[in-house]
Protein backbone atom coordinates (compact mmCIF):
# COMPACT_ATOMS: atom_id res chain seq x y z
CA UNK A 1 0.00 0.00 0.00
CA UNK A 2 1.31 3.62 -0.96
CA UNK A 3 1.17 6.64 1.36
CA UNK A 4 -0.54 8.22 -1.02
CA UNK A 5 -4.15 6.54 -0.55
CA UNK A 6 -7.30 8.90 -0.50
CA UNK A 7 -8.96 8.68 -3.72
CA UNK A 8 -10.45 11.21 -5.92
CA UNK A 9 -13.85 10.68 -4.11
CA UNK A 10 -12.71 10.81 -0.86
CA UNK A 11 -12.30 7.24 0.43
CA UNK A 12 -9.69 5.98 1.30
CA UNK A 13 -8.31 3.08 -0.94
CA UNK A 14 -10.56 0.30 -0.36
CA UNK A 15 -12.69 1.66 2.17
CA UNK A 16 -11.29 0.51 5.22
CA UNK A 17 -8.77 3.08 6.77
CA UNK A 18 -5.14 1.48 7.32
CA UNK A 19 -5.33 0.40 10.48
CA UNK A 20 -8.20 -2.08 10.23
CA UNK A 21 -6.63 -2.99 7.05
CA UNK A 22 -3.45 -4.11 9.33
CA UNK A 23 -5.41 -5.27 11.73
CA UNK A 24 -7.56 -7.98 9.89
CA UNK A 25 -3.85 -8.87 8.22
CA UNK A 26 -2.53 -9.79 11.54
CA UNK A 27 -5.63 -12.06 11.79
CA UNK A 28 -5.24 -13.30 8.41
CA UNK A 29 -1.55 -13.60 9.12
CA UNK A 30 -2.09 -16.09 12.50
CA UNK A 31 -5.36 -18.00 10.42
CA UNK A 32 -2.46 -19.04 8.24
CA UNK A 33 -0.87 -19.87 10.53
CA UNK A 34 -2.88 -22.27 12.03
CA UNK A 35 -4.86 -23.93 9.17
CA UNK A 36 -8.96 -24.19 10.11
CA UNK A 37 -8.69 -21.88 13.32
CA UNK A 38 -11.14 -19.19 13.60
CA UNK A 39 -9.54 -16.08 14.47
CA UNK A 40 -11.10 -13.19 16.16
CA UNK A 41 -11.01 -9.67 14.51
CA UNK A 42 -12.55 -6.00 15.15
CA UNK A 43 -14.60 -6.72 12.53
CA UNK A 44 -15.81 -2.80 10.94
CA UNK A 45 -19.59 -1.85 9.52
CA UNK A 46 -19.62 -1.69 6.28
CA UNK A 47 -22.09 0.08 3.67
CA UNK A 48 -24.58 -3.03 3.12
CA UNK A 49 -26.40 -5.28 5.43
CA UNK A 50 -25.17 -8.30 7.30
CA UNK A 51 -25.46 -11.86 5.26
CA UNK A 52 -24.76 -9.59 2.02
CA UNK A 53 -20.98 -10.26 2.46
CA UNK A 54 -19.62 -7.89 4.86
CA UNK A 55 -16.54 -10.58 6.07
CA UNK A 56 -15.50 -11.39 2.38
CA UNK A 57 -15.11 -7.69 1.68
CA UNK A 58 -13.08 -6.79 5.49
CA UNK A 59 -10.74 -9.21 4.04
CA UNK A 60 -10.96 -8.45 -0.02
CA UNK A 61 -10.32 -4.76 1.41
CA UNK A 62 -7.32 -5.50 3.17
CA UNK A 63 -5.34 -7.46 1.33
CA UNK A 64 -6.41 -5.52 -2.65
CA UNK A 65 -3.40 -4.35 -3.78
CA UNK A 66 -3.60 -1.06 -6.31
CA UNK A 67 -2.61 -3.36 -9.29
CA UNK A 68 -4.19 -6.45 -8.62
CA UNK A 69 -7.13 -7.54 -11.02
CA UNK A 70 -10.71 -8.45 -8.69
CA UNK A 71 -13.38 -11.47 -9.65
CA UNK A 72 -16.42 -11.48 -7.79
CA UNK A 73 -18.96 -14.08 -8.07
CA UNK A 74 -22.40 -15.66 -6.66
CA UNK A 75 -23.22 -18.66 -6.56
CA UNK A 76 -20.76 -19.10 -9.68
CA UNK A 77 -22.32 -16.25 -11.23
CA UNK A 78 -20.43 -13.17 -12.50
CA UNK A 79 -24.14 -11.12 -13.26
CA UNK A 80 -25.99 -11.43 -10.17
CA UNK A 81 -27.00 -8.46 -7.70
CA UNK A 82 -24.90 -9.29 -5.09
CA UNK A 83 -21.42 -9.57 -7.21
CA UNK A 84 -22.55 -6.52 -9.63
CA UNK A 85 -22.49 -4.49 -6.66
CA UNK A 86 -19.64 -5.44 -4.71
CA UNK A 87 -17.68 -5.44 -7.86
CA UNK A 88 -19.25 -1.33 -8.38
CA UNK A 89 -18.00 -1.24 -4.88
CA UNK A 90 -14.25 -1.67 -5.17
CA UNK A 91 -13.58 -0.23 -8.64
CA UNK A 92 -15.03 2.86 -7.22
CA UNK A 93 -13.56 2.86 -4.09
CA UNK A 94 -10.21 0.85 -4.75
CA UNK A 95 -9.93 1.91 -8.68
CA UNK A 96 -8.77 -1.46 -9.60
CA UNK A 97 -9.57 -3.25 -12.64
CA UNK A 98 -12.12 -5.98 -12.48
CA UNK A 99 -12.81 -8.90 -14.87
CA UNK A 100 -14.52 -11.90 -15.27
CA UNK A 101 -12.60 -14.17 -16.21
CA UNK A 102 -11.31 -16.80 -13.73
CA UNK A 103 -7.51 -16.84 -14.88
CA UNK A 104 -7.19 -12.80 -15.01
CA UNK A 105 -8.03 -12.41 -11.82
CA UNK A 106 -5.55 -12.13 -8.80
CA UNK A 107 -8.13 -11.55 -6.19
CA UNK A 108 -11.51 -14.12 -6.34
CA UNK A 109 -14.57 -13.15 -3.99
CA UNK A 110 -16.76 -15.23 -4.17
CA UNK A 111 -20.25 -16.46 -2.17
CA UNK A 112 -21.00 -20.25 -1.97
CA UNK A 113 -18.56 -21.97 -5.07
CA UNK A 114 -15.27 -22.16 -5.90
CA UNK A 115 -14.87 -21.64 -9.45
CA UNK A 116 -14.31 -24.55 -12.28
CA UNK A 117 -11.18 -23.76 -13.55
CA UNK A 118 -8.29 -25.05 -11.46
CA UNK A 119 -7.02 -21.98 -9.63
CA UNK A 120 -3.21 -21.38 -9.79
CA UNK A 121 -0.52 -20.63 -7.61
CA UNK A 122 -0.61 -16.55 -6.74
CA UNK A 123 -4.67 -16.56 -6.51
CA UNK A 124 -6.41 -15.66 -3.72
CA UNK A 125 -9.93 -16.67 -3.32
CA UNK A 126 -12.34 -14.86 -0.48
CA UNK A 127 -15.42 -16.94 0.65
CA UNK A 128 -18.11 -15.12 2.18
CA UNK A 129 -19.52 -17.28 5.38
CA UNK A 130 -22.58 -17.00 7.16
CA UNK A 131 -21.72 -18.98 10.19
CA UNK A 132 -17.86 -20.19 10.75
CA UNK A 133 -18.98 -22.67 13.12
CA UNK A 134 -19.11 -26.24 12.26
CA UNK A 135 -20.36 -26.96 15.91
CA UNK A 136 -23.27 -24.83 15.98
CA UNK A 137 -26.20 -26.69 14.95
CA UNK A 138 -24.62 -29.67 17.79
CA UNK A 139 -23.34 -26.90 20.37
CA UNK A 140 -24.82 -23.22 20.82
CA UNK A 141 -22.46 -22.22 23.32
CA UNK A 142 -19.56 -20.19 22.03
CA UNK A 143 -17.24 -21.11 25.09
CA UNK A 144 -18.07 -24.73 24.85
CA UNK A 145 -17.20 -25.05 20.79
CA UNK A 146 -13.86 -23.00 21.24
CA UNK A 147 -12.82 -25.89 24.27
CA UNK A 148 -14.32 -28.22 21.90
CA UNK A 149 -11.90 -27.05 18.77
CA UNK A 150 -9.16 -26.75 21.56
CA UNK A 151 -9.10 -30.12 23.26
CA UNK A 152 -10.18 -31.69 19.44
CA UNK A 153 -13.46 -33.28 20.60
CA UNK A 154 -15.23 -33.76 17.74
CA UNK A 155 -16.68 -36.98 17.97
CA UNK A 156 -20.61 -34.94 17.59
CA UNK A 157 -19.91 -33.74 14.04
CA UNK A 158 -20.13 -37.73 13.20
CA UNK A 159 -23.88 -37.71 15.35
CA UNK A 160 -24.93 -34.99 12.19
CA UNK A 161 -23.90 -36.89 9.62
CA UNK A 162 -25.02 -40.32 11.10
CA UNK A 163 -28.39 -38.72 11.82
CA UNK A 164 -28.73 -38.10 7.68
CA UNK A 165 -27.88 -41.22 7.00
CA UNK A 166 -30.48 -42.66 9.41
CA UNK A 167 -33.16 -40.40 8.11
CA UNK A 168 -32.22 -40.19 4.63
CA UNK A 169 -30.31 -43.65 3.83
CA UNK A 170 -27.51 -41.58 2.72
CA UNK A 171 -25.41 -38.22 4.19
CA UNK A 172 -28.09 -35.43 2.75
CA UNK A 173 -26.09 -32.38 3.48
CA UNK A 174 -24.88 -30.80 0.36
CA UNK A 175 -23.63 -27.82 1.19
CA UNK A 176 -21.82 -26.88 4.33
CA UNK A 177 -20.07 -30.10 4.55
CA UNK A 178 -17.68 -30.12 7.74
CA UNK A 179 -13.89 -31.07 6.33
CA UNK A 180 -11.14 -31.47 8.73
CA UNK A 181 -8.23 -29.21 7.51
CA UNK A 182 -4.45 -30.51 7.86
CA UNK A 183 -5.74 -32.96 9.97
CA UNK A 184 -6.28 -30.75 13.09
CA UNK A 185 -9.30 -28.12 13.01
CA UNK A 186 -13.21 -29.08 11.75
CA UNK A 187 -14.15 -26.59 9.68
CA UNK A 188 -17.02 -25.08 7.62
CA UNK A 189 -15.81 -24.31 4.40
CA UNK A 190 -19.09 -22.07 3.99
CA UNK A 191 -21.65 -22.96 2.06
CA UNK A 192 -20.24 -23.99 -0.73
CA UNK A 193 -21.71 -26.99 -2.55
CA UNK A 194 -20.14 -30.64 -1.37
CA UNK A 195 -19.37 -30.65 -4.87
CA UNK A 196 -16.74 -28.35 -4.30
CA UNK A 197 -15.13 -29.87 -1.29
CA UNK A 198 -12.35 -31.90 -3.08
CA UNK A 199 -11.31 -28.78 -5.27
CA UNK A 200 -10.34 -27.35 -0.90
CA UNK A 201 -7.82 -30.27 -0.84
CA UNK A 202 -4.27 -29.11 -2.12
CA UNK A 203 -5.21 -26.15 -3.75
CA UNK A 204 -2.56 -24.16 -5.34
CA UNK A 205 -4.43 -21.01 -3.84
CA UNK A 206 -4.29 -19.32 -0.88
CA UNK A 207 -8.44 -19.48 0.58
CA UNK A 208 -9.39 -17.23 3.15
CA UNK A 209 -12.43 -17.14 4.92
CA UNK A 210 -14.30 -13.87 6.25
CA UNK A 211 -17.45 -14.32 8.78
CA UNK A 212 -18.76 -10.35 9.02
CA UNK A 213 -21.67 -10.65 11.50
CA UNK A 214 -19.82 -13.32 13.50
CA UNK A 215 -16.01 -11.57 13.42
CA UNK A 216 -14.45 -14.41 12.59
CA UNK A 217 -11.94 -15.53 10.05
CA UNK A 218 -10.02 -18.56 8.62
CA UNK A 219 -8.12 -20.10 5.96
CA UNK A 220 -6.93 -22.98 4.45
CA UNK A 221 -3.10 -22.15 3.00
CA UNK A 222 -1.95 -23.53 -0.62
CA UNK A 223 -1.07 -27.61 -0.51
CA UNK A 224 -3.03 -28.10 2.88
CA UNK A 225 -4.58 -31.16 3.58
CA UNK A 226 -8.50 -31.08 3.96
CA UNK A 227 -10.69 -34.07 4.36
CA UNK A 228 -14.65 -34.22 4.27
CA UNK A 229 -15.75 -36.15 7.31
CA UNK A 230 -17.45 -39.33 6.39
CA UNK A 231 -18.20 -42.96 7.61
CA UNK A 232 -16.32 -46.03 6.38
CA UNK A 233 -19.31 -47.77 4.80
CA UNK A 234 -20.93 -44.05 3.72
CA UNK A 235 -17.98 -42.46 2.08
CA UNK A 236 -18.09 -38.97 1.09
CA UNK A 237 -19.50 -38.13 -2.31
CA UNK A 238 -19.76 -35.70 -4.41
CA UNK A 239 -23.35 -34.47 -6.56
CA UNK A 240 -23.97 -35.88 -10.01
CA UNK A 241 -26.14 -35.09 -12.91
CA UNK A 242 -27.78 -37.09 -15.45
CA UNK A 243 -27.73 -34.36 -18.23
CA UNK A 244 -24.93 -32.79 -19.27
CA UNK A 245 -24.43 -28.54 -18.80
CA UNK A 246 -27.65 -27.39 -21.56
CA UNK A 247 -25.47 -24.33 -22.83
CA UNK A 248 -22.14 -25.78 -23.15
CA UNK A 249 -22.30 -29.73 -22.62
CA UNK A 250 -20.08 -30.16 -19.72
CA UNK A 251 -20.35 -33.11 -17.60
CA UNK A 252 -17.88 -32.75 -14.83
CA UNK A 253 -19.16 -29.04 -13.46
CA UNK A 254 -21.76 -28.41 -10.91
CA UNK A 255 -25.17 -27.34 -12.33
CA UNK A 256 -28.24 -25.33 -11.49
CA UNK A 257 -31.86 -26.17 -12.07
CA UNK A 258 -33.11 -23.46 -13.96
CA UNK A 259 -37.36 -23.32 -14.29
CA UNK A 260 -37.84 -21.81 -17.47
CA UNK A 261 -41.77 -21.58 -18.04
CA UNK A 262 -44.85 -22.57 -15.77
CA UNK A 263 -45.49 -26.13 -17.65
CA UNK A 264 -42.73 -27.71 -15.78
CA UNK A 265 -40.14 -26.84 -17.97
CA UNK A 266 -36.68 -27.00 -17.07
CA UNK A 267 -33.05 -27.66 -18.01
CA UNK A 268 -29.59 -27.83 -16.33
CA UNK A 269 -26.69 -25.07 -16.60
CA UNK A 270 -23.52 -24.47 -15.39
CA UNK A 271 -23.36 -22.82 -12.10
CA UNK A 272 -20.19 -20.98 -12.79
CA UNK A 273 -20.98 -18.66 -15.99
CA UNK A 274 -17.28 -17.99 -16.71
CA UNK A 275 -16.56 -21.37 -17.19
CA UNK A 276 -19.29 -21.97 -19.57
CA UNK A 277 -19.32 -18.76 -21.62
CA UNK A 278 -15.48 -19.73 -22.23
CA UNK A 279 -16.26 -23.32 -23.50
CA UNK A 280 -19.22 -21.80 -25.56
CA UNK A 281 -16.61 -19.38 -27.14
CA UNK A 282 -14.25 -22.21 -27.54
CA UNK A 283 -16.48 -24.43 -29.46
CA UNK A 284 -17.70 -21.42 -31.59
CA UNK B 1 -18.82 -71.36 50.06
CA UNK B 2 -17.36 -69.01 47.47
CA UNK B 3 -15.33 -66.25 49.37
CA UNK B 4 -15.92 -62.62 48.19
CA UNK B 5 -13.10 -60.88 47.71
CA UNK B 6 -12.54 -58.57 50.25
CA UNK B 7 -9.27 -56.71 49.24
CA UNK B 8 -10.13 -55.31 45.96
CA UNK B 9 -8.05 -52.55 43.76
CA UNK B 10 -9.01 -49.13 44.61
CA UNK B 11 -10.49 -47.44 41.78
CA UNK B 12 -11.36 -43.75 42.89
CA UNK B 13 -10.23 -41.96 45.74
CA UNK B 14 -11.28 -38.39 47.75
CA UNK B 15 -8.66 -37.39 50.11
CA UNK B 16 -10.44 -34.50 52.25
CA UNK B 17 -12.28 -33.00 49.52
CA UNK B 18 -13.80 -29.63 50.53
CA UNK B 19 -16.17 -27.45 48.67
CA UNK B 20 -17.82 -24.83 50.57
CA UNK B 21 -20.46 -22.66 49.24
CA UNK B 22 -21.25 -21.09 52.96
CA UNK B 23 -21.10 -22.65 56.43
CA UNK B 24 -22.65 -26.16 56.15
CA UNK B 25 -23.68 -25.60 52.58
CA UNK B 26 -21.38 -27.84 50.20
CA UNK B 27 -19.41 -30.37 51.28
CA UNK B 28 -16.90 -30.31 53.73
CA UNK B 29 -13.35 -32.60 54.36
CA UNK B 30 -14.40 -36.16 52.63
CA UNK B 31 -12.89 -39.10 52.41
CA UNK B 32 -13.77 -41.85 49.85
CA UNK B 33 -12.57 -44.91 48.66
CA UNK B 34 -14.06 -46.58 46.15
CA UNK B 35 -12.87 -50.15 45.13
CA UNK B 36 -13.09 -52.03 41.29
CA UNK B 37 -16.49 -53.46 41.04
CA UNK B 38 -18.45 -51.76 43.80
CA UNK B 39 -21.71 -49.66 44.04
CA UNK B 40 -21.17 -46.96 46.83
CA UNK B 41 -24.28 -45.08 48.01
CA UNK B 42 -24.48 -41.32 49.13
CA UNK B 43 -27.87 -40.50 50.87
CA UNK B 44 -28.62 -37.86 52.89
CA UNK B 45 -31.29 -35.05 52.57
CA UNK B 46 -31.62 -32.15 49.56
CA UNK B 47 -28.90 -29.76 50.73
CA UNK B 48 -26.56 -32.43 52.38
CA UNK B 49 -24.44 -31.66 49.77
CA UNK B 50 -24.75 -34.89 47.68
CA UNK B 51 -25.19 -33.91 44.42
CA UNK B 52 -21.74 -31.47 45.22
CA UNK B 53 -19.84 -34.50 46.17
CA UNK B 54 -20.29 -36.03 42.66
CA UNK B 55 -19.54 -32.83 41.24
CA UNK B 56 -16.19 -33.17 42.50
CA UNK B 57 -15.50 -36.66 42.42
CA UNK B 58 -16.85 -36.29 38.52
CA UNK B 59 -14.06 -33.64 37.53
CA UNK B 60 -16.75 -31.15 37.01
CA UNK B 61 -16.21 -28.33 39.99
CA UNK B 62 -12.85 -28.14 41.56
CA UNK B 63 -12.33 -29.09 45.46
CA UNK B 64 -11.34 -25.78 47.63
CA UNK B 65 -9.21 -28.42 49.18
CA UNK B 66 -8.50 -31.68 48.86
CA UNK B 67 -7.62 -34.16 46.36
CA UNK B 68 -9.37 -36.58 44.49
CA UNK B 69 -7.49 -39.91 42.82
CA UNK B 70 -8.25 -42.05 39.83
CA UNK B 71 -6.50 -45.51 40.09
CA UNK B 72 -6.52 -46.21 35.83
CA UNK B 73 -4.75 -48.46 34.00
CA UNK B 74 -1.57 -46.41 33.88
CA UNK B 75 -1.49 -45.14 37.69
CA UNK B 76 -2.77 -42.62 39.42
CA UNK B 77 -4.09 -39.86 38.49
CA UNK B 78 -5.10 -36.65 40.83
CA UNK B 79 -7.81 -35.47 38.88
CA UNK B 80 -7.48 -31.64 39.49
CA UNK B 81 -4.32 -31.80 38.58
CA UNK B 82 -4.00 -33.29 35.37
CA UNK B 83 -5.30 -31.08 32.48
CA UNK B 84 -8.73 -30.19 31.47
CA UNK B 85 -7.94 -31.88 28.29
CA UNK B 86 -7.17 -35.28 30.00
CA UNK B 87 -10.32 -35.05 32.32
CA UNK B 88 -12.44 -34.58 29.66
CA UNK B 89 -11.32 -37.04 27.51
CA UNK B 90 -11.29 -39.15 30.97
CA UNK B 91 -15.13 -38.59 31.49
CA UNK B 92 -15.54 -39.12 27.78
CA UNK B 93 -13.88 -42.62 27.70
CA UNK B 94 -13.22 -44.20 31.23
CA UNK B 95 -16.35 -42.53 33.06
CA UNK B 96 -20.05 -42.10 32.28
CA UNK B 97 -22.67 -40.18 34.27
CA UNK B 98 -26.19 -40.51 34.09
CA UNK B 99 -28.39 -36.77 34.99
CA UNK B 100 -31.47 -36.99 37.51
CA UNK B 101 -33.30 -35.24 33.87
CA UNK B 102 -32.61 -37.65 30.73
CA UNK B 103 -32.77 -34.19 29.12
CA UNK B 104 -29.69 -33.16 30.63
CA UNK B 105 -28.34 -36.28 29.84
CA UNK B 106 -29.48 -36.87 25.92
CA UNK B 107 -29.52 -34.73 22.65
CA UNK B 108 -32.76 -34.09 22.19
CA UNK B 109 -32.53 -33.04 18.75
CA UNK B 110 -31.37 -36.40 17.31
CA UNK B 111 -32.42 -39.49 17.05
CA UNK B 112 -31.98 -42.44 19.85
CA UNK B 113 -29.87 -44.38 17.59
CA UNK B 114 -27.22 -41.02 17.05
CA UNK B 115 -27.72 -40.86 21.20
CA UNK B 116 -26.66 -44.20 21.91
CA UNK B 117 -23.71 -43.58 19.14
CA UNK B 118 -21.94 -40.48 20.11
CA UNK B 119 -19.78 -42.01 22.73
CA UNK B 120 -18.78 -44.62 20.16
CA UNK B 121 -18.20 -41.96 17.86
CA UNK B 122 -16.23 -39.74 19.83
CA UNK B 123 -14.20 -42.62 20.38
CA UNK B 124 -13.29 -42.79 16.67
CA UNK B 125 -16.15 -45.26 15.09
CA UNK B 126 -16.41 -44.30 12.00
CA UNK B 127 -18.54 -47.25 10.96
CA UNK B 128 -22.53 -46.58 10.19
CA UNK B 129 -23.48 -50.50 10.33
CA UNK B 130 -21.03 -51.65 13.65
CA UNK B 131 -22.68 -48.02 15.04
CA UNK B 132 -26.25 -48.88 14.63
CA UNK B 133 -25.78 -52.60 15.41
CA UNK B 134 -24.21 -51.66 18.56
CA UNK B 135 -27.48 -49.13 19.13
CA UNK B 136 -29.95 -51.60 18.99
CA UNK B 137 -28.24 -53.73 20.89
CA UNK B 138 -28.30 -51.42 23.47
CA UNK B 139 -31.88 -50.60 23.22
CA UNK B 140 -32.64 -53.99 23.65
CA UNK B 141 -30.34 -55.00 26.30
CA UNK B 142 -32.13 -51.77 28.51
CA UNK B 143 -35.73 -52.64 27.27
CA UNK B 144 -36.12 -50.10 24.43
CA UNK B 145 -37.35 -51.92 21.13
CA UNK B 146 -35.00 -52.27 18.72
CA UNK B 147 -37.32 -50.78 16.02
CA UNK B 148 -37.98 -47.03 17.45
CA UNK B 149 -33.87 -46.56 17.01
CA UNK B 150 -34.89 -43.89 14.36
CA UNK B 151 -36.95 -42.17 16.64
CA UNK B 152 -36.06 -38.65 18.69
CA UNK B 153 -36.42 -38.88 22.30
CA UNK B 154 -39.20 -36.47 22.84
CA UNK B 155 -41.30 -39.36 21.80
CA UNK B 156 -40.17 -41.60 24.37
CA UNK B 157 -42.01 -41.60 27.59
CA UNK B 158 -39.95 -40.19 31.05
CA UNK B 159 -39.22 -43.83 32.05
CA UNK B 160 -37.66 -44.51 28.55
CA UNK B 161 -36.10 -41.13 28.32
CA UNK B 162 -33.91 -42.32 31.66
CA UNK B 163 -33.12 -46.11 30.12
CA UNK B 164 -31.95 -44.65 26.91
CA UNK B 165 -29.87 -42.47 28.75
CA UNK B 166 -28.38 -45.29 30.63
CA UNK B 167 -27.85 -47.16 27.24
CA UNK B 168 -25.80 -44.33 26.08
CA UNK B 169 -23.60 -43.81 29.06
CA UNK B 170 -23.10 -47.82 29.08
CA UNK B 171 -22.63 -47.96 25.31
CA UNK B 172 -18.39 -47.58 25.75
CA UNK B 173 -18.57 -49.46 28.66
CA UNK B 174 -16.94 -47.59 31.62
CA UNK B 175 -14.51 -48.30 34.26
CA UNK B 176 -16.64 -45.68 36.26
CA UNK B 177 -20.33 -44.74 36.03
CA UNK B 178 -21.70 -41.86 38.13
CA UNK B 179 -25.18 -41.84 38.67
CA UNK B 180 -27.17 -38.28 40.29
CA UNK B 181 -30.58 -39.62 41.14
CA UNK B 182 -31.18 -42.04 38.80
CA UNK B 183 -34.88 -42.91 39.10
CA UNK B 184 -35.72 -39.24 40.22
CA UNK B 185 -39.18 -38.54 39.04
CA UNK B 186 -40.23 -41.81 37.86
CA UNK B 187 -43.27 -43.22 39.24
CA UNK B 188 -42.94 -46.42 41.07
CA UNK B 189 -43.51 -49.05 38.82
CA UNK B 190 -41.35 -47.70 36.44
CA UNK B 191 -38.50 -46.81 39.02
CA UNK B 192 -38.71 -50.80 40.06
CA UNK B 193 -38.39 -51.88 36.39
CA UNK B 194 -35.32 -49.60 35.95
CA UNK B 195 -33.89 -50.45 39.77
CA UNK B 196 -34.54 -54.24 37.92
CA UNK B 197 -32.70 -53.44 34.69
CA UNK B 198 -29.56 -51.59 36.14
CA UNK B 199 -28.92 -54.02 38.92
CA UNK B 200 -28.63 -56.75 36.38
CA UNK B 201 -26.54 -54.07 34.12
CA UNK B 202 -24.12 -53.64 36.99
CA UNK B 203 -23.79 -57.04 37.53
CA UNK B 204 -23.43 -58.10 33.87
CA UNK B 205 -20.89 -55.28 33.10
CA UNK B 206 -18.86 -55.62 36.64
CA UNK B 207 -19.53 -51.74 36.94
CA UNK B 208 -17.80 -49.83 39.62
CA UNK B 209 -20.65 -47.06 40.57
CA UNK B 210 -21.01 -43.91 42.82
CA UNK B 211 -24.74 -43.46 42.86
CA UNK B 212 -26.42 -40.54 44.41
CA UNK B 213 -29.93 -40.69 45.61
CA UNK B 214 -32.31 -39.21 48.58
CA UNK B 215 -34.23 -42.84 48.23
CA UNK B 216 -33.26 -45.35 50.64
CA UNK B 217 -34.93 -48.06 49.08
CA UNK B 218 -32.89 -47.65 45.81
CA UNK B 219 -29.77 -47.08 47.96
CA UNK B 220 -31.10 -50.50 49.53
CA UNK B 221 -31.31 -52.47 45.89
CA UNK B 222 -28.20 -50.99 44.68
CA UNK B 223 -25.40 -49.84 46.46
CA UNK B 224 -23.60 -52.24 48.10
CA UNK B 225 -22.07 -49.26 50.38
CA UNK B 226 -23.57 -46.59 52.00
CA UNK B 227 -22.43 -43.01 53.04
CA UNK B 228 -24.94 -41.14 54.90
CA UNK B 229 -24.33 -37.12 54.62
CA UNK B 230 -26.08 -34.36 56.66
CA UNK B 231 -25.08 -30.85 56.89
CA UNK B 232 -22.06 -31.37 53.94
CA UNK B 233 -20.43 -33.86 56.32
CA UNK B 234 -20.16 -37.51 56.37
CA UNK B 235 -22.01 -38.90 59.52
CA UNK B 236 -22.30 -42.69 58.98
CA UNK B 237 -21.03 -45.69 56.49
CA UNK B 238 -20.94 -48.99 56.39
CA UNK B 239 -22.27 -51.66 54.51
CA UNK B 240 -26.09 -50.82 53.02
CA UNK B 241 -27.44 -53.56 55.54
CA UNK B 242 -25.92 -52.66 58.08
CA UNK B 243 -26.43 -48.89 58.27
CA UNK B 244 -30.60 -49.58 57.40
CA UNK B 245 -30.75 -52.22 60.00
CA UNK B 246 -28.67 -51.05 62.52
CA UNK B 247 -28.43 -47.08 61.96
CA UNK B 248 -25.88 -45.83 64.27
CA UNK B 249 -26.18 -42.04 64.33
CA UNK B 250 -28.58 -40.10 65.49
CA UNK B 251 -29.50 -38.39 62.06
CA UNK B 252 -29.14 -42.01 60.29
CA UNK B 253 -32.06 -43.09 62.81
CA UNK B 254 -33.97 -40.33 61.97
CA UNK B 255 -33.35 -40.71 58.10
CA UNK B 256 -34.21 -44.57 58.45
CA UNK B 257 -37.52 -44.03 60.28
CA UNK B 258 -38.70 -41.45 58.31
CA UNK B 259 -39.38 -43.83 55.03
CA UNK B 260 -42.92 -44.35 54.60
CA UNK B 261 -44.09 -48.06 54.06
CA UNK B 262 -47.37 -48.81 52.89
Amino acid sequence: MTASVANANGYNFAYLDEQTKRMIRRGLLKAVAIPGYQVPFGGREMPMPYGWGTGGMQLTASVLGQDDVLKVIDQGADDTTNAVSIRAFFERVAGVTTTTATAEADVIQTRHRIPEQPLCQGQLLIFQVPIPEPLRFIEPSEEETRLMHALEEYGVMHVKLYEDIARHGHIATTYAYPVKVDGRYVTDPSPIPKFDNPKLHMSEALMLFGAGREKRLYAIPPHTRVESLDFDDHPFEVQQWDAPCAICGARDTFLDEVITDDQGGRMFVCSDTDYCQSRVEEVA
Amino acid sequence: MKCPNLDRATLLEARGVSRLYGPGKGCEAIDICLHRGEVLGIVGESGSGKSTLLRLLAGMERPDAGQVVYHSHEGELDLYAIGEARRRALLRMEWGLVHQNPRDGLRLGVSAGANIGERLMALGERHYGQLRAAGQDWMGRVELDPRRIDDAPQTFSGGMQQRLQIARTLVTRPNLVFMDEPTGGLDVSVQARLLDMLRTLVRELGLSVILVTHDLAVARLLAHRLMVMRRGQVVETGLTDQILDDPQHAYTQLLVSSVLTP
